[in-house]
C-alpha cells in the first residue's frame, strides 16, 4: 500500500549534508532574483551624441554649435521608422537634465533628440531668450536634421512626425516653435510663460507691464544663472546639470520642475564674451535687463524684447494640438500664465488640455500621484498625436491638491480631481467671504528693506505648502480677516478682492495676499503667491480714495471649516523691487467681500480603489475558503469517526502491526501487535529505549504511525479522534501549568475537556493522589513523586475505560508503589482496562494480568502474567564441578544443558523432577550449591537485556 | 462495515454510564458528554492565561505605562526643541495638549516596539509554554483536536492582545484626558480635529495598528507551534520585525520595500490628516492580511500534522 518512495524513504535516501547544500542552493537563487528584480535597469536604447552647426539668426546664416543627443529606441531602423520627440530642457539646464526624461520617452518607442540650447553648456551662441531668430530657428534647423535621419518618420519630405516637449525655458520653445514652424505636430509645454514681460512685471489690477512690480528676485537667479557660469545659485537651484552623466535622474518624463532651474552646468565662455556684466546673454538682452533691474521699472523697448520671446502674440498660429502643464507651487510663472496660452490657442480650434499640478517652479515635481499623472497625460498626448495610437485624450481638465503629508515617506500627498470642461482661473461657482477691518496706515520701508517674505525661489515643496517662510514686516502691512468660515471651500482659481489706498506720494506699490487661518492662529500662505499691484493717482485719504479691484494669482486650495481668511497688504516684498522713497500709506477695504472661484471637480480614480477591491476580495476569498476547508474537515472527519470495527467493538485497544519511522529514518517500532481487553492490567515491558513510549505517543494521538492501526472499542484511532476521551493516560511524565495548584490544574484539565463537571470524579481522584493539603499549593513546589500521583489522578479523571500509564511508579516510594498497585489492580476490575509501560520486571509482574514485551521495536513475548512468568522447566544449578556436573546431566533422559558460565549450570529438565535431578547429582559426587528454578518472562527478558545493555534506542 | 454502529462499551464505566451519549458520542465511540466542539472552551482557556503572571504584568504594564509618561511630563523643563522629527514630530510637541494628544503621543512610542513584543508575547507563547511544560500532550488526549486547540489558542492570544491594545489606549486616554482636558486632536499635518472626530481618528488608528501587529501575531504563532521554546517563539518574531523593519531603512532595495511585513507599519499616521489618507492604509491592510494568513494557514497545516513529542 505504501509508496515505496515515501517521504521518509527519500530523505533517509538524501544525506543531511546533500540536504544542507540544496538550502544553499535556494538561499542563493533567492539572492540572485531579489538582485535581479532590484538591478538598476535603463530601457534599451541607444544613443547618439554629436555636435550639430546649424545656421540660424534673423538672415539663417549665422553658425552656431548644438550640444545634442539622440536617443532611439531599440529596433528604430530605416525599415521601422519612429516617430520624434525634440526635448528641451529648461533656463539654465543643459542636454543632461533632460536625460531621465529623454530615456523614458525614448523607452515609449520615440526618437528623442536632446540638446543644449545656445548659450548654455557645450554649445556655442548666445542667450536670447527663445528668440524667434535664433533659438526658434535653432530648433526648426533640428527638426531639418531630424527629417533628414533615415530612422525617423517623415508626414512629407523635410517634415518629421515629431512632438516637443520642454518645461519653462524649454516649453516656451516648444510654443514658440509650433507657432512658427508647421510641422510640429503637437507639443507639450509646461510650467512656461504666455507673455515673460507679465511675468517679470506682473501687476494684479490690471495694468501693463511697464506698469509692473519688478519680479527682481527670480530675475537676478536667471541673469545669475545664464550669465555668470558657474555661479549660480547651487545647491537650491535644483537642477540637474551639473550632475554627471548617469547620476540618477529624479523621476520622470518631462519632469517640470527641477530642469527650469538656472543651472551651474559646466558651460564655456563665448569666444570672446567681453563684458563680465552679461556672460552669455545676448547683448540686448542683457541691456534690457540692466535697465529694468537698476530702476525695477521697464521700459517699452524692454517690454517688446521680452514680448518677443513670448507666445502671448503667436497663439494664434499655433495648430498643434497642445497639452498645457503648470504647477500651482509656482511664484514665477502663475496658472494664469497657462490660462492665457489656453485660451488663445484654444481660440484657433486647436485641441487644447490643461493639467494643473502641485508642483511649478517653487514646488518641483510634486508629489509622485501628481508626477505620474504629468506623465501618464504627456504619453497619451503623445501617442495620440505624434504616433497615431490610442483614443483621442479628450479635453478634460486635471488638477490636484496637496491632501497631507504621506505617513510613509514623509512627502506630500496630493489627490487629483477632474472636470468635463476647463473652467480657466475664474472657477465654475463663486464663494464671497466678507473680510472686515478698519483702514490701516502702512510704511513703505526705504530700499524696500527689511521686506516681507512671501517665497524663496527654490525653497521646495514644503515651504510652499506650509507657508513658513511667509512673514510680514510690522507696521508694514494691513489686515483683513473674516469670520471662521461655516463650511469647507475648495478654491480653484484666482480670488478677487476690492481694496483702497491712499497715499501721499500719489502712487503705491503694494502686495496683496490671502492668508488662510487655522483655528489655532496659524496662518499659511498658500504657494507663498501675492498679488503686486501699482496704483497711481492716489488721494491723500482714503475716504477719497476709488476702489480698485485685485486679481490675486490662482491657487487650489481647500479652506476647512472653522479657518479664517486674513487679507494683508503689505508694503514691501524680498521677491519684488519696491519704490525706494518711504512713505506710509493708507490701506482700506473696497467693498468688504472676497471673492473665491470655486470648482467642484471628480476624484481621479487612482490606483488605491483598485487596492481597496483587492482587499475586499482578498478578505472574502479567504472567509470562503476557511469556510470550505472547515466543511471539507468536518465531513471527512465525520467519516472516519463513524466507521467501526466490528470484531473490536468490545476491546479497549487492540494495536495491529504497529510501525513508526521518524523523519531521520529512525524506526522506534517496528512491529508491535497486542490487545488489550477488559478487565485486564496490562503491562508493555521492555528496557528503555524498546519502543513502548513511541507506542503509547501514537495510542494518545500524539504521533502519526508511519503504519498499521490502533483501534480503542472499534473506533480506528488517528490523533485527536473523539475515542480518546475514553482513554485516561499518563505519557512522558507529568505536564501540568506550573502557576496553577494541584487541584486547579485537575480542574483546568477537566475544563478543557468540556464534558459535564460531575462526570470528573474529583474527589476519587484526589484520593488516588493522596497529596492532602498540598493539592492546593502550586505546582512548582511539588516533588516529582507528588506530580507523578497527581498526573495519575489527572488520567484517571472521569473514570476512564481505558487507563494508560507510562512508567507510573516513577519516583514513587515504595509503599506508594503498593499502594498504586492495588489501586491499578482495583481499577481495571468492573470492565476497565489498564495499560501500563515499564522497564521493570518485578513491577510488571506484581501489578499486571497480562504482559507484552518488547524490545527494539518489536515484541518478544506476550500472554498472561502466570503464563509468562510462571514455572520455567529451565533450573539454574550451581554446583562445584560444572564439568562433572554437565557429564552426569547429560546421560538423564530428556535433559538439557544450557551453556552458562562460572560454575553455573541452566538445565531443563523438561519434565524430569527438580529432586531427582539434584539427587543424581549428588550421587555422583557432586556438590550443589543453589538450585533456583527460572522463570520464563526473566529468560526473555534476560535474553534482551542480559546479552545488551544497551536500549533499542541505541542503534 | 463502514457506517456500522456499535454501542460504545459501557460497562462499568462510570462516566459513559451515567451522562448518556451526547449526540454524536455514539457515532464517534466518544465518552459521555465529550463532543469535540466543547473541548477547551473560549473561557476556560481564557482562564488559563489569565492566570498566569505574564499576562497579569503584560496587562498591567498597559496600565502603568501611559502613568509613567504622564509622571515624566511633570518633569517638563520647558525647552522647545523640535529636534527636527520631521511634520510627524509634532506628536510630541504637542503630546500635553489634551488627552487625545496624550493617547496619540502614547500610541505613537508603543506601536513600534512595546506592542510588538506584547503581541508576541501573547500569540508566541500560547502553544509553546505548553509543549514546554508537557501539558499540550495531555491537550492533545483529552482529545481537544488540533485545529480546535489551535483556534481557540489563537483567538484568545488575539483576544490578550487586543485588550493590551485598548488598556493602553483606554488608561492613557482616561489619564490624559483627566489631566489635561477633552480638548481637539491636534497636529501639524492636518487641520485641529473636534474631540468626537479625534476620537474616531483614534479608533481607527488602534484598528489600524490591531491589522498591522496581525503580522506579529501570525508569525510568532507560528514559532510557537514549531518550537517548545516560548522564548524563542517570542523572541524569534520580535527578531525578524526588526530584521524587517531594518531592511525597511535600506532604500535601495526598492520596491521590495513594499514587500516587507514592517513597510506599511506607520501608515496609520495617515489617518490623523485631513482627508484621512486611506490609500497605504489599504495598502498595509493587504500586506498584514495576507502575512497573517500565510504564517496562520502555515502554522495550522504544520501542526496538525507534527509529531508531538514534547
Amino acid at each position: 500500500m505504501r509508496s515505496p518512495f515515501s517521504a521518509a524513504r527519500i530523505r533517509r535516501a538524501l544525506p543531511t549534508r546533500r540536504r544542507a547544500v540544496a538550502a544553499a542552493a535556494v538561499v542563493v537563487l533567492l539572492a540572485a532574483g531579489v538582485a535581479w528584480a532590484v538591478r538598476p535597469q535603463g530601457p534599451d536604447l541607444r544613443t547618439e551624441s554629436a555636435l550639430l552647426t546649424v545656421r540660424s539668426g534673423p538672415s539663417g546664416d549665422e553658425p552656431v554649435d548644438l550640444d545634442t543627443t539622440l536617443y532611439l529606441p531599440d529596433g528604430a531602423a530605416a525599415d521601422a521608422k519612429v516617430p520624434a520627440v525634440l526635448l528641451a530642457h529648461g533656463f539654465g539646464g543643459t542636454k543632461e537634465s533632460v536625460r531621465a526624461d529623454a530615456e523614458e520617452i525614448a523607452g515609449r518607442g520615440y526618437a528623442v533628440l536632446a540638446w543644449t540650447a545656445r548659450g548654455f553648456g557645450r554649445s556655442g551662441g548666445q542667450i536670447h531668450l527663445d528668440h524667434p531668430d535664433y533659438e526658434v530657428r535653432d530648433a526648426q534647423r533640428l527638426l531639418d536634421w531630424l527629417a533628414a535621419r533615415p530612422e525617423i518618420r517623415t508626414d512629407n519630405a523635410g517634415d518629421p512626425r515629431v512632438g516637443v516637449v520642454g518645461g519653462s525655458y524649454g516649453g516656451g520653445l516648444a510654443l514658440l516653435l509650433a507657432a512658427q514652424d508647421p510641422r510640429v505636430d503637437a507639443i507639450v509645454p509646461m510650467i512656461t510663460w504666455n507673455d515673460l514681460s507679465r511675468a517679470f512685471l506682473p501687476e494684479s489690477t490690471g495694468k501693463e507691464p511697464v506698469n509692473g512690480v519688478f519680479k527682481k528676485s527670480w530675475a537676478g537667479l536667471f541673469f545669475g544663472g545664464g550669465g555668470n557660469v558657474g555661479s549660480g545659485p547651487a545647491g537650491i537651484s535644483g537642477a540637474t546639470g551639473a550632475q554627471p552623466e548617469g547620476a540618477p535622474a529624479s523621476a520622470g518624463p518631462p519632469s517640470p520642475g527641477p530642469t527650469a532651474g538656472p543651472g551651474t552646468g559646466p558651460g564655456r565662455a563665448p569666444a570672446g564674451a567681453a563684458d563680465p556684466s552679461c556672460g552669455r546673454f545676448a547683448a540686448e538682452v542683457c541691456a534690457a535687463y540692466l535697465r529694468i533691474a537698476t530702476s525695477g521699472r521697464a521700459d517699452q523697448a524692454g517690454v517688446d524684447l521680452l514680448r518677443r520671446s513670448s507666445p502671448a502674440g503667436v497663439l494664434d498660429r499655433i495648430d498643434a494640438p497642445t497639452l498645457l502643464v503648470q504647477g500651482a507651487a509656482d511664484s514665477l510663472f502663475p496658472l494664469a500664465e497657462a490660462d492665457a496660452n489656453a485660451r488663445g490657442i484654444a481660440a484657433n480650434g486647436t485641441p487644447v488640455r490643461v493639467a494643473w499640478y502641485t508642483g511649478g517652479h517653487d514646488g518641483g515635481e510634486g508629489p509622485t500621484t501628481d508626477s505620474d499623472r504629468v506623465k501618464f497625460l504627456t504619453v497619451q498626448w503623445l501617442d495620440h498625436y505624434v504616433k497615431g495610437a490610442g483614443a483621442a485624450p479628450g479635453d478634460d481638465f486635471t488638477f490636484s491638491r496637496i491632501a497631507g503629508f504621506d505617513a510613509l515617506d514623509r512627502g506630500l500627498v496630493a489627490s487629483g480631481y477632474r472636470t468635463a470642461d476647463y473652467p480657466g482661473i475664474t472657477g465654475t461657482g463663486r464663494r464671497e467671504v466678507v473680510v472686515a477691518g478698519p483702514p490701516q496706515r502702512i510704511a513703505n520701508p526705504p530700499a524696500g528693506n527689511p521686506a516681507a517674505i512671501s517665497s524663496v525661489p527654490f525653497a521646495g515643496e514644503l515651504s510652499s505648502l506650509l507657508g513658513g517662510v511667509a512673514g510680514d514686516i510690522p507696521g508694514q502691512h494691513a489686515r483683513f480677516e473674516s469670520a471662521p468660515l461655516p463650511e469647507a471651500v475648495d478654491v480653484v482659481g484666482a480670488p478677487t478682492v476690492s481694496i483702497r489706498a491712499a497715499s501721499p506720494t500719489g502712487e503705491a506699490v503694494l502686495f496683496v495676499k490671502l492668508y488662510d487661518v487655522d483655528p489655532s492662529g496659524t496662518a499659511t500662505l498658500p504657494n507663498g503667491l501675492v498679488a503686486p499691484v501699482r496704483l497711481t493717482g492716489l488721494p491723500r485719504a482714503v475716504e477719497d480714495a476709488a476702489p480698485v479691484t485685485v486679481t490675486l494669482p490662482a491657487i487650489v486650495r481647500r479652506i476647512e471649516a472653522g479657518h479664517r481668511l486674513r487679507l494683508v497688504v503689505a508694503t514691501s516684498d524680498q521677491a519684488y523691487a519696491t519704490p525706494v522713497e518711504p512713505t506710509v500709506h493708507t490701506v482700506a477695504l473696497g467693498a468688504g467681500a472676497v471673492t473665491l472661484p470655486t470648482v467642484t471637480g471628480e476624484p481621479i480614480p487612482t490606483t488605491a480603489t483598485v487596492w481597496r477591491w483587492v482587499l475586499a476580495g482578498l478578505l472574502a476569498a479567504i472567509a470562503v475558503g476557511l469556510v470550505a476547508l472547515v466543511a471539507v474537515l468536518r465531513r471527512r472527519h465525520r467519516r472516519q469517526e463513524s466507521s467501526v470495527h466490528p470484531a473490536y467493538a468490545d476491546t479497549p485497544l487492540v494495536v495491529r502491526e504497529l510501525r513508526k519511522e521518524y523523519a531521520d529514518g529512525f524506526v522506534a517500532v517496528s512491529n508491535v501487535d497486542f490487545e488489550v481487553h477488559p478487565g485486564q492490567v496490562v503491562g508493555l515491558l521492555g528496557p528503555n529505549g524498546a519502543g513502548k513510549t513511541t507506542t503509547l505517543r501514537v495510542l494518545m494521538g500524539l504521533t502519526q504511525p508511519t503504519a498499521g492501526e490502533i483501534y480503542v472499542f472499534g473506533h480506528r484511532l488517528v490523533p485527536g479522534s473523539p475515542v480518546l476521551s475514553r482513554i485516561g493516560a499518563l505519557v512522558e511524565g507529568p505536564g501540568f501549568l506550573p502557576h496553577l495548584s494541584g487541584l486547579d490544574n485537575l480542574k483546568a484539565y477537566w475544563r478543557a475537556t468540556g464534558r459535564p463537571w460531575d462526570d470528573a470524579h474529583f474527589d476519587e481522584a484526589l484520593e488516588i493522589a493522596g497529596l492532602g493539603a498540598s493539592v492546593h499549593r502550586k505546582i512548582k513546589t511539588y516533588s516529582h513523586g507528588m506530580k507523578q500521583r497527581l498526573a495519575i489522578a489527572q488520567a484517571m479523571l472521569g473514570l476512564p475505560e481505558l487507563l494508560v500509564l507510562d512508567e507510573p511508579t516513577d519516583g514513587l516510594d515504595p509503599p506508594q508503589i503498593a499502594e498504586m498497585r492495588r489501586v491499578l489492580q482495583r481499577y481495571a476490575t468492573g470492565g476497565r482496562a489498564v495499560l501500563v509501560s515499564s522497564h521493570l520486571l518485578a513491577e510488571v509482574e506484581q501489578t499486571c494480568t497480562h504482559a507484552v514485551v518488547v524490545n527494539k521495536g518489536r515484541i518478544v513475548a506476550s500472554g498472561p502474567v502466570e503464563e509468562i512468568v510462571g514455572e520455567s522447566p529451565s533450573v539454574l544449578v550451581e554446583v562445584t564441578d560444572p564439568e562433572a556436573a554437565r557429564n552426569v546431566l547429560d546421560r538423564l533422559a530428556g535433559v538439557r544443558v544450557l551453556p552458562e558460565g562460572d560454575g553455573q549450570l541452566v538445565v531443563d529438565t523438561n519434565g524430569t523432577a527438580r529432586s531427582e535431578v539434584v539427587a543424581e547429582l549428588v550421587r555422583a559426587g557432586i556438590g550443589v550449591d543453589r538450585v533456583v528454578p527460572r522463570r520464563r518472562l526473566e529468560d526473555a527478558f534476560l535474553a534482551l537485556v542480559g546479552e545488551n545493555s544497551r536500549g533499542s534506542g541505541d542503534r | 462495515m463502514a457506517g456500522t454502529t456499535v454501542e460504545p462499551g459501557t460497562g462499568g464505566a462510570g462516566g459513559a454510564a451515567r451522562g448518556g451519549s451526547g449526540p454524536g458520542g455514539a457515532a464517534s465511540g466518544a465518552a459521555a458528554g465529550y463532543r469535540p466542539s466543547a473541548t477547551l472552551p473560549f473561557v476556560a482557556e481564557f482562564r488559563r492565561q489569565a492566570s498566569r503572571r505574564r499576562t497579569q504584568l503584560a496587562l498591567g504594564f498597559m496600565v502603568l505605562l501611559p502613568l509613567i509618561i504622564l509622571i515624566a511630563f511633570q518633569f517638563d523643563s520647558g525647552d522647545d526643541d523640535d529636534n527636527g522629527r520631521g511634520e510627524f514630530g509634532s506628536l510630541i510637541e504637542f503630546a500635553t495638549t489634551g488627552g487625545l494628544n496624550f493617547t496619540l503621543f502614547t500610541i505613537f512610542v508603543s506601536a513600534s516596539f512595546l506592542l510588538v513584543v506584547v503581541v508576541a508575547l501573547f500569540c508566541g507563547d500560547t502553544v509553546a509554554s505548553e509543549a514546554s511544560w508537557g501539558s499540550l500532550r495531555y491537550l492533545l488526549a483529552v482529545p481537544v483536536p488540533r485545529a480546535r486547540l489551535l483556534t481557540v489558542k489563537l483567538v484568545v492570544a488575539l483576544a490578550y492582545s487586543a485588550l493590551a491594545l485598548l488598556l493602553l489606549a483606554g488608561t492613557a486616554l482616561l489619564l490624559g484626558t483627566l489631566r489635561y482636558g477633552w480638548e481637539p486632536l491636534r497636529s501639524t499635518v492636518a487641520a485641529q480635529l473636534e474631540p468626537g472626530e479625534g476620537l474616531l481618528r483614534l479608533l481607527a488608528v488602534l484598528g489600524y495598528l490591531a491589522v498591522v501587529l496581525l503580522v506579529v501575531a501570525g508569525l510568532a504563532f507560528l514559532l510557537s507551534v514549531s518550537t517548545d521554546a516560548a522564548l524563542g517563539a517570542v523572541g524569534g518574531a520580535v527578531l525578524l520585525w526588526i530584521l524587517s523593519s531594518i531592511l525597511d531603512q535600506i532604500t535601495a532595495l526598492g520596491v521590495l520595500r513594499t514587500f516587507l511585513p514592517t513597510h506599511y507599519s506607520t501608515a496609520w499616521l495617515g489617518l490623523l490628516s485631513t482627508p484621512v489618507q486611506t490609500d497605504d492604509v489599504v495598502r498595509g491592510t493587504i500586506s498584514a492580511v495576507c502575512y497573517a494568513t500565510l504564517f496562520w494557514g502555515l502554522a495550522f497545516w504544520r501542526f496538525t500534522r507534527k509529531d508531538v513529542v514534547s
